[in-house]
């Protein structure tokens, strides 16, 4: 509710003009959309995949520590690291576009076509939580008893049966955990953007967060970039009080 | 048998096949920083194996861009912040689990709720306050490192892992304690300290981990080149370089090596430290 363009240290009052600038702002509802898409395509990606991988993982093998400590790698490796990596995928000339041309397509402007730029950096958030989502899943199936395996085995159940029935109910608090911390993170996206993008071209790949970046940092407009931040808060708010509900619902019935 | 079989075939083959993508895009960042000027790096097919290895553009990058600058930087930011998270954050766990006080709860719940901000929202707050109280580094490099360190000196996460931890302490040791003469700091430090180092390992992981890897809030107030942290300054030697390729990469692998040599000597708590503070199934 202030506007710092006079000054940084004396902002004046300007009552809630800054929240109608923003609402009647196209961009603002740009990004808010992008940060949707965000959460649609990453969220369901990041509970499914690393389910997968620690069921699988979560077995006597060869070389177990091997895989374990190479797909929890991108989680320790600095952001700007893995942007910067993947940017150099991602190039024009570049080694994903070997694959997609190889494979009889035309070359994809990853980063360069707007068509495609959000998901390009979608997939980079899903790659980098990967490892990370695993070991939260790796703790919970530590919990699950073993003789209901036995059990299951003794009904003529096959593999996927075992695992519909006694793992998924048995690790249904820790889904909902990752459904929680990975919708929060897939809303707060900057720095994938900000290495990879800058939320280009045309803005196909700006989430609100970024935007109040921007706003706030590179054209200095602090009170707007403050109420968009509120706006923000406000929805993640109400997703986490969602959520937690759900779960708590969730483990009355269960 | 067959069966078995089939069954760790898939498995292996999963597994590989999500090793090659997790780390496949780091080797091939190391396969072009270690290509020579001669060798095209946009061939077509991709040349896997560099034909000539060469370190010239990892010492090209080092002499150009003051890399020991940034990691003496991010060394001195992530060891104080560590130092100030693990003792705010065991502070402030203590009471909220073990001694009486009238709004008890009330400090717990407000604990809990900094942890749905999102730290963007937060930023500009903090901003508008770090230049306030003049810890940037225009006021010096003691301003500049204070304004980079004390806005993560303790965090809402590390103070619930440290209330369980404190938690799984029984009663009985401090009750000794007291009757041994000891107050409450001593309490808290002779005793309870010692008792909860395997969290407090973790949280200093955790720490070092998010500190090392911290873009936004120094990207925000730093504004002289010898203040810049190594991801910062990674991101400066993007533009930098433009599109020199061989030298972004070898950058970035040398702003790598620190975090890979202590996340593959700490790789069991690493993946131990994950399994605390996370919802047991």
């Amino acid at each position: 509710m202030l506007d710092y363009s006079n000054d940084i240290y004396n902002p004046d009052f300007v009552g809630i003009t800054n929240y109608i600038t923003l609402f009647h702002s196209s961009i603002f509802w740009k990004t808010m959309w992008n940060t949707v898409i965000y959460l649609v395509v990453a969220v369901p990606l990041l509970v499914i995949l690393p389910l997968i991988i620690a069921i699988v993982i979560n077995q006597k093998l060869r070389g177990i520590t091997f895989y374990r400590v190479s797909i929890y790698l991108p989680v320790v490796v600095s952001i700007v690291v893995a942007g910067i990596a993947w940017k150099w995928l991602y190039a024009d000339s570049g080694i994903l576009n070997y694959f997609v041309t190889l494979l009889g397509f035309d070359k994809i402007g990853w980063l360069t076509d707007p068509k495609y730029s959000l998901y390009s950096v979608i997939l980079v958030t899903v790659w980098k939580g990967l490892g990370y989502y695993m070991m939260i899943y790796l703790a919970a199936l530590t919990s699950v008893p073993t003789d209901l395996y036995e059990a299951a085995d003794i009904d003529g159940a096959n593999l996927l049966q075992k695992h519909l029935t006694v793992t998924i109910p048995h690790l249904l608090p820790a889904i909902a955990l990752v459904s929680i911390i990975s919708s929060i993170s897939a809303m707060k996206v900057f720095v994938e953007i900000y290495v990879m993008t800058q939320g280009g071209p045309l803005n196909s790949s700006m989430t609100v967060v970024y935007y109040i970046y921007q706003k706030a940092f590179e054209n200095l407009d602090l009170g707007y970039a403050s109420a968009c931040g509120v706006v923000l808060m406000v929805i993640i708010m109400a997703i986490s009080v969602l959520n937690i509900k759900k779960i708590e619902g969730g483990k009355f019935s269960a | 048998m067959l069966r078995k079989f089939f069954k760790s075939l898939f498995s292996h083959s999963f597994l590989i096949f999500m090793t090659i993508i997790s780390i496949g895009p780091f080797l091939w960042l190391i396969s072009t920083a270690l290509k020579s000027k001669n060798e095209n790096i946009f061939a077509y097919p991709p040349q896997f194996i560099p034909q000539h290895i060469t370190l010239e553009n990892f010492i090209g990058a080092w002499q150009q861009v003051p890399f020991m600058g940034y990691i003496i930087n991010s060394t001195i930011v992530t060891v104080l912040t560590i130092v100030l998270n693990l003792l705010f954050a065991s502070l402030a766990a203590y009471p909220l689990v073990r001694m009486e006080f009238n709004g008890r709860g009330g400090c717990f719940f407000a604990t809990l709720a900094t942890v749905m901000v999102p730290c963007q929202v937060i930023m500009i707050p903090l901003y508008l306050l770090t230049l306030r109280l003049n810890l940037v580094d225009s006021y010096g490099a003691v301003a500049g490192f204070a304004g980079m360190i004390l806005p993560f000196g303790v965090s809402a996460f590390g103070i619930l892992l440290m209330r369980q931890a404190f938690m799984a302490i029984p009663k009985e040791l401090e009750e000794a304690a007291i009757i041994d003469g000891c107050n409450v700091f001593q309490i808290w430090w002779k005793v309870l300290m010692p008792l909860v180092k395997p969290s407090l390992a973790t949280l200093a992981i955790f720490t070092f981990v998010g500190c090392w890897g911290e873009f936004l809030w120094p990207s925000i107030v730093l504004t002289k080149q010898e203040m810049f942290t190594l991801p910062v300054g990674l991101n400066y030697l993007q533009g930098f370089f433009s599109s020199n390729w061989r030298f972004i990469s070898a950058g970035a692998i040398i702003s790598t090596i620190p975090i890979l040599i202590f996340f593959l000597a700490l790789q069991k708590h690493f993946v131990g430290g994950q399994t605390q503070g996370a919802v047991k199934g």
